[in-house]
């Protein structure tokens, strides 16, 4: 196999940077995504949505809208099988509850959100049935809504489910309160911790439930045939957890339905969990049509899977030498709806990149009237170090220390102890500190009023867990891949780089597509920086057992044992005969004499809970007088193992920073006191636009991760975590507040600077 | 059925007349009846970008356009950017650059610097970001996407001295 | 969208008969950028659009030493591309180039800025710091409202029921005078108006005194409000900090905001005192001969 030890390896293929085949017909328009498809025959489906946060349904009359010309089906929760609590697991990852994703994908009795999808609609154009819809009458008692996690915590409470099931994204939480479920983590002693501390600081911080925010809404196809399968072409990032999710719904064997994964336009971890295709799938089977529903924007804001608002109360202690001591941090993050929010995976982004002796983390998921919270791009990470990262700095001030003396303090290295309970895997830690201080962004002056430099870092934990990988030899020297894990940005590319590395050939005779579920084996849904990294090193290993066919029909040809042939860079060689030699391409013409061509498909799962580093340095400028901040000049180091393609990584890096951005400045779901989301539109849910970044510098390290073959480790989501936090740290470091509410909208900056002035004021005063 | 219009209209250079309801916009006029769907519904109500043509040189979003205000009109979709395969320097310079990530907002992107590059010929990266704020890019960060414009800039600029 | 009917008449009689035989229910269609997207969102349920913008006199763009004619379907990139207004209405030009981004400016009107009166509309400050009048024809007469008259509340006008927006005037303004329209957003463009002031100033002939001054705020009230005694305030003053800091008090003062999902009271408030000062000091800048 051509791989000899990570660290000291000279790649052929990894770290150039091919054009990717599928970027042509992107660029060219040509490229399908969900709604580019169209079937001969194909109708339309609309959804009803719930006004209410929080109501029981007394009453639907979908007669008028039946009657309308041009509607061809109305389904109702009433359609669907009754699911109740049913928990399937997903292995390492977790509990899913199966009950609470159809209901959510079609209310039964009561609608929980504002949005909560209630009925379905499908006609010859999306005009009538959005008419349609507006048809259908739905009598509703209304119920007290609970908008925010202590409000859903606190003893009057009203009660959302009157039987729920915790579910955490990945660890058990246990039932706590009527609307929230409890996780605990931790080590030490804390009392004990505390009383060693020179420094303590306790803290509070809020922030607001936010979205991907992905360009493509949601669309998808489903056609219900007569022999009751089901097929579905869609976006979507686990073709197989939706074929698994969508067969339990509607009690059909798994084996009905196929799915058929499309271009992506923008996911994040939002496409994760299906929301469309039960009413879909029920629209066409009554019609006998197949069925395309697409979200408009609102509903894509007020109905699919945003990320927790958090409360967030962090007390920290340090000596005077800038160890930490101890750490008490209650986190209570929105589940939403139905149980299940990024609780446990906040938790341990908090602080596992300090070693922190004495550390108590109470994590709660909290239940409250709003849609489920799903997974954003390193999952309730930049929530929890938005607190940490600001006590950090604070500590740092308070003992005088520069900013990277006091972290390398604390540093986590490879193989101590987590507080999830197990050891970190092998990462360079101080490398990534004398990267950050060694560079000119660290001391470069700041030459205006009310500037300011913040840095922030962070380490998070890519999964691994089951991918399929399938290779394919062909007479002609072309190579395809074929893998489960749908391409969000180009991961095609990295897996035929990948490939080509490992079976010593050039990249252009590699051909990677995304197969269905009919095709390939199962693979985890393209989520949790697993991709390029688990996937991968799927493919390494299927590429290792393709040369190792290669070489019997080498070995065949040659009349000799398998054991005496090797293989290296394309060239295969006889190890008692160094002038025998083959090519690659002159094997593979002997492909069908020596058996055909070769195909080795595996299924495999790499380790998880690999780390990555993240340190984010940025400076800002802040107008006082209107809180507006700006920013100046960013730089994100990131630890990637081995760079497979250096532009896609730098790409991650830039796209994540500025979704950072966008929730640490100006992103954040604004409810009225009735439970309604009041910014359903792109206008008023904030996101960054080309004006509101500079161009980000990236600085890419490659400390090797021993998991995979090459050192690849996970990178998608690692710079989304510290921006706000440094952004945080900047402001104070411009005009000396702290600000403790995401996001840092300019009105906040300004009560904060205000509320300073007014308090120095006070001082000045006390003192005359 | 009554109310449908018939319309005519010039689209990447080519004469097409098509019959549309008043309320279907120049979006959905394009997508579902001219099977053009290069150019992509991202929000729906003039808020990203994702839609943008080039409606007798004026970049517009199609979202906003109904399709009977289209009567008369030149229209340039991202379809008509390649001339056969040869690629338009902008398409060519997201490929080569990594301008792109998942492809959503690229045809509205690449519309809306083309409109940019029609009217000025060597913007600085201020400008390229002023005319492209009405766009949203949630993949790329926007970093490499404006060095694209600008290396696409220089091509063309490099290509027209060198036909002169 | 619900389903309506559509026509593009090329002369204003052919568009007032239209309104008049639907009585009430048709809307005219210019830019669309509001007016589509409140279709679709069930704002507006109109059966008929009438489509002004081959109607000859809404479309023409007119200067002479009298002023500025803006038909009312004239689009916001024309405007601000034209050098002729961005160099003796650079106040509008401010205006123009700020309301969505270059898709939007490529189609949205001045004339429908004005008619949709959303209180934080950008180009209506700055139409009543110049003293503009807007020019309303309908079947049976034609009448001028100053602009500073022209919103009732949010989303009404004076406009009836088969009234038509043919133009805005904006007079000439005299010597050594200047303007500027700014407003404050969270990001850096697309985003609606947390709060907006513009100003128009005239100085004396050495550029130190204020002769006359005219400012309007927006998004802080139901309406675009003009603050005449902020303005007034000015009149006979120096041109100095003290000066403006003070005008610019009284038209936070006139204030009316709310709290909402676009910003706060306070912030508001802080926000016109903010706006209306640093609006007076380029206005002045402007009347001085600078370029900003």
């Amino acid at each position: 196999m051509n791989n000899p030890e990570p660290a000291a390896r000279e790649f052929r293929v990894l770290g150039t940077r091919p054009v990717r085949p599928d970027g042509f017909d992107k660029v060219l328009g040509r490229a399908l995504f969900p709604d580019d498809f169209y079937l001969p025959n194909m109708i339309h489906g609309r959804f009803l949505r719930s006004p209410h946060a929080h109501a029981r349904i007394k009453a639907i009359d979908t007669s008028a809208a039946e009657t309308l010309p041009g509607v061809r089906a109305v389904v109702t929760g009433a359609d669907f099988p009754h699911i109740d609590n049913v928990m399937v697991s997903k292995g390492t990852a977790g509990m899913v509850n199966i009950g609470d994703i159809a209901a959510n994908c079609i209310a039964r009795d009561k609608v929980l959100y504002d949005g909560h999808a209630v009925a379905g609609v499908a006609a010859d154009n999306p005009h009538i049935a959005e008419e349609a819809v507006n048809l259908i009458r739905v009598e509703y008692e209304l119920l007290p809504p609970v908008m925010d996690v202590r409000g859903a915590m606190a003893a009057d409470a009203p009660v959302i489910h009157e039987d729920s099931l915790p579910g955490a994204f990945i660890a058990l939480t246990k039932k706590y309160l009527p609307n929230a479920s409890r996780l605990q983590l931790g080590s030490g002693d804390l009392e004990k911790g505390f009383a060693e501390a020179d420094v303590i600081l306790e803290r509070e911080f809020t922030s607001s439930t936010i979205h991907q925010g992905y360009i493509e809404s949601h669309v998808t196809t489903v056609n219900w045939d007569a022999s009751d399968h089901i097929t579905v072409w869609t976006a979507t990032q686990g073709p197989f957890n939706l074929r698994y999710h969508l067969a339990e719904v509607l009690l059909l064997p798994v084996a009905n339905i196929s799915v058929v994964p499309m271009e992506i336009g923008g996911a994040f971890g939002g496409k994760e969990r299906m929301y469309l295709e039960p009413v879909a799938a029920m629209l066409s089977k009554k019609s006998g049509r197949p069925v395309k529903v697409a979200l408009r924007r609102d509903e894509v804001l007020r109905a699919t899977g945003p990320s927790s608002g958090t409360y967030v109360k962090v007390k920290m202690g340090a000596r005077k030498d800038g160890t930490l001591v101890a750490a008490d941090l209650h986190l209570a993050y929105e589940a939403g709806a139905y149980p299940g929010g990024p609780i446990f995976l906040g938790a341990i982004a908090s602080t596992s990149r300090y070693n922190i002796p004495n550390i108590q983390i109470n994590g709660f998921d909290v239940i409250v009237n709003k849609p489920t919270m799903r997974p954003y791009r390193a999952p309730g990470a930049a929530q929890s170090v938005f607190a940490v990262e600001q006590i950090i700095d604070e500590l740092a001030h308070e003992l005088n220390m520069d900013l990277i003396d006091f972290r390398m303090k604390n540093l986590t290295k490879s193989g101590d102890l987590l507080v999830a309970g197990f050891p970190c895997l092998p990462i360079d830690t101080v490398a990534m500190m004398e990267a950050v201080k060694a560079h000119p962004h660290y001391s470069a002056p700041l030459t205006g009023k009310n500037q300011g430099r913040g840095l922030a870092y962070t380490m998070w934990f890519g999964l691994g867990e089951a991918s399929s990988a399938q290779i394919s030899v062909n007479p002609d020297g072309s190579v395809q891949v074929l893998t489960g894990s749908p391409d969000l940005s180009g991961t095609r590319m990295t897996f035929a780089m990948q490939a080509a590395e490992a079976l010593g050939i050039d990249v252009e005779h590699v051909t990677a597509s995304v197969g269905g579920t009919e095709a390939i084996g199962f693979a985890l849904p393209t989520v949790g920086s697993r991709t390029t990294y688990a996937t991968g090193a799927v493919i390494c290993e299927v590429a290792q057992e393709v040369l190792k066919q290669m070489s019997a029909r080498v070995a065949l040809l040659w009349e000799t044992a398998p054991e005496l042939v090797t293989v290296n860079n394309g060239v295969f060689r006889n190890k008692e005969d160094p002038d025998l030699s083959m090519s690659y391409s002159e094997m593979c013409e002997k492909l069908f004499e020596t058996g055909g061509p070769i195909t080795v498909h595996m299924t495999r799962s790499p380790q998880s809970f690999i780390p990555g580093i993240a340190v984010h340095l940025v400076d800002v400028e802040v107008d006082p007088e209107t809180g507006k901040v700006d920013i100046l000049r960013y730089t994100a180091f990131q630890d990637v193992g081995k760079a497979v393609h250096p532009d896609y990584v730098a790409g991650q890096m830039q796209g994540a920073t500025v979704q950072g951005i966008g929730m640490a400045l100006n992103e954040g779901y604004f409810y009225d006191a009735e439970g309604h989301l009041k910014n359903t539109s792109l206008l008023d849910y904030r996101m960054p636009t080309t004006l509101d970044v500079p161009m980000i510098e990236t600085v890419i390290l490659e400390s090797p991760n021993p998991s995979h073959p090459f050192g690849v480790r996970g990178c998608g989501e690692h710079s989304i975590i510290p921006p706000a936090a440094a952004i945080a740290n900047a402001i104070h470091d411009a005009v000396g507040v702290r600000m403790n509410s995401m996001p840092m909208a300019p009105h906040k900056v300004c009560a904060a600077i205000k509320a300073k002035q007014t308090a120095s004021n006070r001082r000045l005063r006390g003192q005359t | 059925m009554s109310r449908r219009k018939h319309v005519t209209a010039t689209i990447n250079g080519e004469s097409i007349e098509f019959l549309c309801e008043p309320r279907q916009s120049l979006l959905e006029v394009l997508r579902d009846l001219l099977h053009l769907t290069g150019t992509k519904e991202g929000c729906n109500d003039g808020n990203c970008g994702a839609c943008s043509v080039i409606m007798n040189g004026i970049l517009v979003d199609s979202c906003c356009v109904l399709g009977v205000e289209a009567e008369g009109s030149e229209i340039e979709t991202v379809e008509g950017l390649a001339k056969g395969d040869k690629l338009h320097p902008l398409q060519k310079a997201f490929l080569e650059h990594t301008g792109l990530q998942c492809g959503i907002c690229t045809p509205g992107f690449l519309m809306a610097a083309k409109a940019l590059l029609d009217k000025y010929p060597r913007p600085d990266e201020m400008q390229i970001r002023h005319w492209l704020a009405g766009n949203l890019c949630r993949c790329t960060g926007y970093d490499k996407l404006i060095r694209c414009v600008t290396i696409a800039a220089d091509s063309m600029t490099e290509a027209q001295h060198e036909q002169s | 969208m619900h389903d309506f009917d559509y026509c593009a008449p090329t002369s204003l009689q052919e568009a007032m008969d239209a309104m008049a035989a639907r009585q009430g229910s048709a809307s005219l269609l210019a830019g669309g950028t509001d007016l589509i997207v409140m279709m679709r969102a069930r704002r507006k349920r109109p059966d008929l659009l009438i489509d002004v913008k081959k109607i000859p006199e809404l479309s023409q763009l007119h200067i002479d030493e009298a002023g500025l004619t803006i038909g009312a379907s004239v689009n916001c990139r024309t405007v601000f591309e034209n050098e002729q207004i961005a160099e003796r209405y650079p106040g509008l030009t401010d205006s123009a180039r700020l309301i969505g981004g270059i898709q939007i400016q490529g189609r949205a009107s001045i004339g429908g800025n004005l008619c949709n009166a959303a209180p934080s509309a950008d180009t209506i400050p700055t139409l009543i710091a110049y003293g503009a009048v807007a020019n309303v024809a309908s079947r049976n007469a034609a009448r001028q409202v100053p602009v500073a008259e022209f919103c009732l509340a949010p989303g009404k006008t004076v406009l009836e029921q088969n009234d038509i927006l043919v133009n805005i005037f904006v007079p000439a303004p005299p010597a050594r005078s200047g303007s500027r329209f700014l407003r404050f957003i969270p990001r850096n463009e697309m985003d609606i108006a947390v709060a907006n002031a513009a100003a128009f100033v005239e100085l004396d002939e050495a550029g130190q005194t204020f002769r006359s001054a005219r400012i309007a705020i927006g998004a802080v009230a139901p309406t675009p409000l003009f603050v005449a005694e902020a303005g007034a305030a000015l009149a006979g003053k120096p041109v100095n900090d003290e000066s403006i800091l003070a005008a610019a008090r009284i038209a936070r003062n006139a204030a009316r905001p709310i709290d909402d999902m676009r910003g706060t009271v306070e912030h508001r408030l802080q926000l016109i005192e903010t706006l209306s000062k640093r609006a007076l000091v380029d206005a002045v800048r402007r009347a001085r001969g600078e370029a900003i």
